[in-house]
């Protein structure tokens, strides 16, 4: 070998930083909360979990190698963390054939009709999940109550007699709905004793995660803060205006997917604004919109609406935000 | 990795190429011809131009031909070549003797005159020619004199050595730039992990008049010109101004020693330090080099290079240029010489963006280096023009950062000549 | 309920119909006065927009046309003589043929004839690696290889062979637009006249380097000997920049200067595999064979002194190139014959 000079553009150096370790990162910071889940749905919750990883990274390939006919990337990551996330967002008890449905909303719809990783608008999982609930709202809706030990494998779903006797409403459902069931203590709720989708239950696993990710610098603390901020304020005057009416904030903050969304969701790369003021913007829209979803409509879940519209919002927030740039104005 | 290593006087070649185009500008004259026979220091080619520099014959010999010879890129550049003598004789009037001179006699006149005459440059990479950087304009106020202790660039140690070997002279030569420039203060920036430098200076310059050494926050690019700047005295150059828009010149410490040498003893800049560097070499080295000196020599004395030697970068890892042959000559803005091997050498393929930030968050100028890719690629200059092309310093961290390892330097730059072209062309319009 | 509705059809009626008259009036007053010629001519014109034309698309050419009414120096690259005939009639103007263009590519670097001394890792853009170094062979002037033009081309007509690593002109699909010109950061590409049967003769090199360096990076470099230039009758071959350039309008494709080449630069397409001895005689042989040595001698009295010599051999070469001169009528005639 004669030529053994290589020729390229400066820098010659690269960080260790690439994709697997980013989206690696986000898959073990989930890990508490699936741990959570499994502990708390048992095997039906990892059923879930393996159909829809499984599912998303089938269909991955089958869309990159027969479809696209490009290069296949299944092992980058992405299509791991549409899984895990997709999977968070259903019930236990849900048909694996929805599941699979949702799959091929999320990685073909979402994800692969616009070119890939890195060209898709939307937050896949988040497509796929709203796709679900809109197409399959009983099912969506239906929530186990946890520590309930059921078959590990079941295509129809559940039995219509047994899902009543073991299914209760999630304690947003008895806000917005007025359904019966006692409200659990805020503790369960953060430990995820409660009923709910397979990763928003347990509050604390998911902050856990979130940490993780803080401190190994996967996400910044932009879009996270001003989304609990926002939403923590927004829903305090509301509760300020009428206790009675409205739930009181802390209340919000840790039922239903909102830390899930908060985390995991909301901070998604490819949907997020770029700069640090369009995702603090980002994140306060996001706040506002959930808890008004939550509120005045009659979803009981409004996080993953909020961030699909935010969502819309971003390339408009990223060409309205520039970064500071140097020496644009002189410190006194 | 060789900050241990004192500097060591390179011998003197056999043949040495002197390209012309050492600095950042119009090619100098050249003054001699073939046959012609030359002492070390004798002016060769004269500047031409506002923004040019003189050059001198580093070596004692015959003038072998003045041609065009093959540069860094593989494009070619005129150059003499000299035989070299190995018995030197130096040109009359230069004090090749080790004292310090600490007395400055010229006045603030004669100091530019001698700097420009003796064709000293930046010697921190951009070989920005010093004599023009002393020129204040009128009506600008300059209140400091910055001086460059912050290694450019990860690996390079040359800069770290001189400060630590060269210390004296290096203060006199920051009071002969203050005088020409007519400042009471000068500020060393030095960087906090090089504590031994830190201190070596403190101690010297208690012994000088107006000079203080700050340790700076260690992370790149601290050397650039603008970030140092920020760091020491908390100013921001606007886009498109200069250092003296905010009362400030900034030296690197070699210059500040060349300006010594060039002013005190009289000595053309016709040698200068540099690190040869790379983790599969034998050793690594400081060296002291004449310019024109072969690169391959200087690989020579490290013990050759490895077998799987993957790219030969001159200057440092974030913005040194690649070699495609080692048979170029050190010129005055070789700072180093980096051997990379084969698995560094290679880039890893480039992915699609996934819009992380790493890039906007990671760019000291504040730019959006993802879009400015893309403005590049596309030849967009007008919009890249508007989100700042220009501004871009070209420090390589959004390409470092990028976990696609996507070429976004390569793009801006080239955008960069787009669009600067683009601004020419409407200037001229 | 029947009132609702017919409330709805009459007022949704009457709005419709209001609407209608403001706009028509609006249009009448509004109207841009067009030639309608404009029109025609544009449904004539291929609407590939390509810019070969030097309009900005099809429709700003079809308005140059009818604003001008001169189709001498407009011409459409991708539509040809075959539009010109269609549009002429219509401009009221007689059709005007002109020859036929197609690009070529003026660097034969292939990896065998230029081979690569350094590995290249950057982007896949000539522009860029253009602006970073000379070339993995060396040569500052030679193709890069990295499919610039084959990007530009909207008409299929480029393609890189993957053996040689330069880029190929699909003949029949080239319509001479001029896109992969721009596109070359190095001005290799060049637009030349089609010739009777695609026959072309060109120098496949743009190195301006003196003939030592230009060797050293590619086997098949014009040195700039000058010798083609002596040994053309047309005075078509200008050596510029230690550079033959053979001007495709003077040329008359004699093929006298290719055999000549010491590299092999030039290039003959589409031509009959040559004879191996002329039928002329013997006589002209000889003038060549002499014309041949003094060429040598100079040639390398042109590479050991540079630019002063050469001006020289241009001081001289009208001598040699009266004697050819006379011969011109001989050999112009020959191919023809040949072709007829």
């Amino acid at each position: 070998m004669k030529n053994t000079l290589t020729i390229s553009g400066s820098p010659h150096v690269h960080g260790s930083w690439t994709i697997e370790k980013a989206m690696y990162g986000v898959v073990l910071a989930m890990v508490p909360a699936m741990l959570v889940s499994f502990y708390m749905f048992g095997l039906g919750a990892v059923r879930v979990m393996l159909m829809s990883i499984v599912a998303c990274m089938v269909f991955e390939y089958v869309i990159q190698r027969y479809i696209i006919k490009g290069p296949v990337t299944i092992m980058d990551g992405s299509a791991l963390v549409t899984g895990i996330l997709l999977a968070f967002n259903l019930p236990t008890s849900i048909p694996s054939w929805m599941i699979i449905t949702g799959a091929l909303v999320a990685i073909g719809m979402g994800k692969m009709s616009f070119g890939g990783l890195g060209k898709n608008p939307f937050n896949p999982a988040l497509v796929g999940r709203v796709f679900m609930l809109i197409s399959f709202p009983a099912a969506m809706t239906t929530w186990p109550k946890p520590i309930v030990s059921r078959p590990f494998f079941s295509f129809q779903g559940l039995d219509e007699k047994v899902l009543d006797s073991i299914t209760g409403p999630t304690p947003l459902g008895m806000l917005t709905d007025g359904a019966d069931g006692t409200m659990p203590e805020y503790v369960n709720m953060l430990m995820g004793s409660m009923a709910g989708s397979l990763g928003e239950i347990s509050a604390l696993a998911l902050i856990i995660g979130g940490v993780y990710m803080l401190a190994r610098k996967i996400i910044t603390w932009h879009i996270p803060v001003a989304y609990l901020l926002s939403s923590f304020v927004f829903a305090g005057i509301l509760w300020a205006v009428d206790p009675t009416q409205y739930a009181d904030p802390m209340f919000h903050m840790i039922t239903g997917g909102l830390i899930l969304g908060v985390f995991f969701m909301a901070t998604d790369y490819v949907t997020s604004p770029m700069s640090a003021k369009g995702q603090i913007i980002f994140g306060v829209g996001a706040g506002v919109l959930t808890i008004l979803i939550r509120v005045f409509t009659p979803y009981p879940e409004g996080v993953s609406f909020a961030i699909l519209l935010m969502n819309a919002f971003t390339p408009l927030i990223n060409s309205a935000t520039k970064p500071k740039r140097f020496g644009e104005k002189q410190p006194a | 990795m060789s900050a241990g290593e004192p500097i060591v006087s390179f011998p003197l070649p056999k043949q040495g190429v002197i390209p012309v185009t050492q600095h950042l500008g119009a090619p100098a004259k050249v003054l001699v011809k073939r046959g012609d026979t030359v002492k070390t220091g004798q002016l060769i080619a004269q500047t031409a131009g506002f923004i040019s520099a003189n050059v001198h014959s580093p070596f004692t010999g015959k003038v072998k031909k003045v041609d065009q010879t093959t540069d860094a890129s593989g494009y070619k550049r005129q150059a003499v070549i000299i035989d070299v003598d190995p018995q030197e004789q130096w040109e009359e009037g230069i004090d090749t003797s080790h004292d310090l001179l600490r007395e400055i006699t010229a006045d603030a006149k004669e100091i530019v005159e001698k700097i420009k005459a003796n064709g000293v440059v930046g010697l921190g990479g951009a070989t920005f020619p010093s004599h023009v950087k002393l020129m204040v304009p009128e009506g600008k106020d300059i209140r400091y004199l910055i001086i460059n202790g912050v290694e450019c660039e990860p690996y390079l140690t040359n800069d770290h050595r001189l400060m630590l070997e060269k210390a004296d002279e290096m203060m006199v030569g920051i009071q002969v730039l203050m005088k020409g420039l007519h400042v009471k203060k000068a500020i060393i920036g030095v960087e906090a992990n090089k504590m031994d430098a830190i201190k070596h200076l403190k101690d010297k310059a208690s012994h000088y008049e107006g000079i203080t050494v700050e340790p700076l926050k260690v992370k790149y690019p601290q050397g650039g010109e603008k970030q140092l700047i920020k760091a020491l005295i908390n100013r921001e150059v606007p886009s498109g101004k200069l250092p003296l828009d905010v009362g400030c010149v900034v030296n690197n410490v070699a210059t500040a020693f060349a300006v010594y040498e060039a002013v005190q003893k009289n000595k053309p800049l016709i040698d200068r330090v540099l690190t040869v560097t790379g983790k599969k070499l034998l050793k690594t080295a400081n060296l002291k080099v004449r310019i024109g000196t072969p690169v391959s020599q200087l690989l020579d004395h490290v013990g050759g290079l490895p077998e799987d030697t993957g790219k030969i970068v001159s200057g440092g890892p974030m913005t040194g240029k690649a070699l495609t042959t080692t048979e170029v000559p050190v010129v005055k803005g070789t700072a180093g010489i980096l051997v990379m091997d084969r698995e560094e050498a290679w880039k890893a393929t480039p992915r699609p963006c996934i819009r992380c930030a790493k890039c906007t968050q990671v760019c000291p100028q504040g730019l959006e280096p993802y879009l400015l890719h893309q403005y590049g690629e596309m030849k967009r200059t007008e919009e890249a023009e508007y989100d700042g092309i220009m501004d871009c310093i070209e420090c390589g961290s959004c390409n470092y950062t990028c976990p696609s390892a996507r070429p976004l330097l390569e793009y801006i730059r080239y955008g960069k000549a787009e669009t600067g072209q683009m601004i020419r062309n409407r200037k001229s319009n | 309920m029947d009132q609702v509705i017919l409330s709805a059809v009459v007022s949704l009626g009457a709005i419709g119909g209001t609407a209608a008259i403001i706009l028509y009036f609006v249009a009448r007053q509004f109207k841009v006065i067009e030639d309608p010629r404009i029109d025609l001519v544009d449904d004539k014109l291929p609407a590939a927009n390509c810019g070969g034309c030097g309009y900005a698309g099809c429709r700003a050419f079809a308005e140059a046309l009818v604003k001008t009414g001169d189709l001498d120096n407009l011409y459409c690259p991708v539509g040809g003589n075959d539009l010109v005939a269609e549009i002429a009639p219509i401009l009221g103007v007689e059709a005007s043929e002109k020859a036929p263009q197609v690009a070529v590519l003026r660097c034969n670097g292939t990896r065998e004839h230029a081979v690569p001394k350094v590995n290249y890792d950057g982007p896949r853009s000539c522009a860029w690696a253009h602006s970073l170094f000379a070339g993995e062979a060396g040569c500052p002037n030679g193709c890069l290889g990295l499919n610039d033009c084959v990007r530009s081309c909207d008409f299929h007509a480029m393609y890189t062979d993957k053996d040689t690593g330069l880029p190929v002109v699909v003949e029949e699909n080239c319509v001479a637009c001029g896109a992969c010109v721009d596109a070359c950061p190095r001005s290799i590409i060049e637009i030349r006249p089609q010739g009777k049967k695609s026959r072309r003769i060109y120098v496949t090199c743009v190195n301006t380097e003196k003939g030592a360096p230009a060797k050293k990076s590619c086997q098949v470099a014009c040195i700039g000997c000058g010798k083609c230039v002596k040994e053309c009758p047309f005075e078509a071959i200008t050596l510029q920049n230690n550079l033959a350039y053979i001007d495709p309008h003077k040329c008359k494709l004699c093929r006298k200067c290719a055999p000549v080449c010491p590299t092999g630069c030039i290039l003959e397409l589409n031509f009959p595999p040559r004879k191996v001895k002329p039928k002329t005689g013997k006589t002209p042989d000889q003038k060549v064979g002499k014309e041949r040595n003094t060429t040598e001698d100079d040639s390398k009295a042109a590479e050991s002194q540079s630019a002063k010599s050469q001006s020289q051999n241009s001081d001289n070469s009208p001598k040699p190139d009266d004697k050819p001169g006379k011969r011109a009528s001989d050999s112009d005639s020959a191919p023809e014959n040949t072709e007829k």
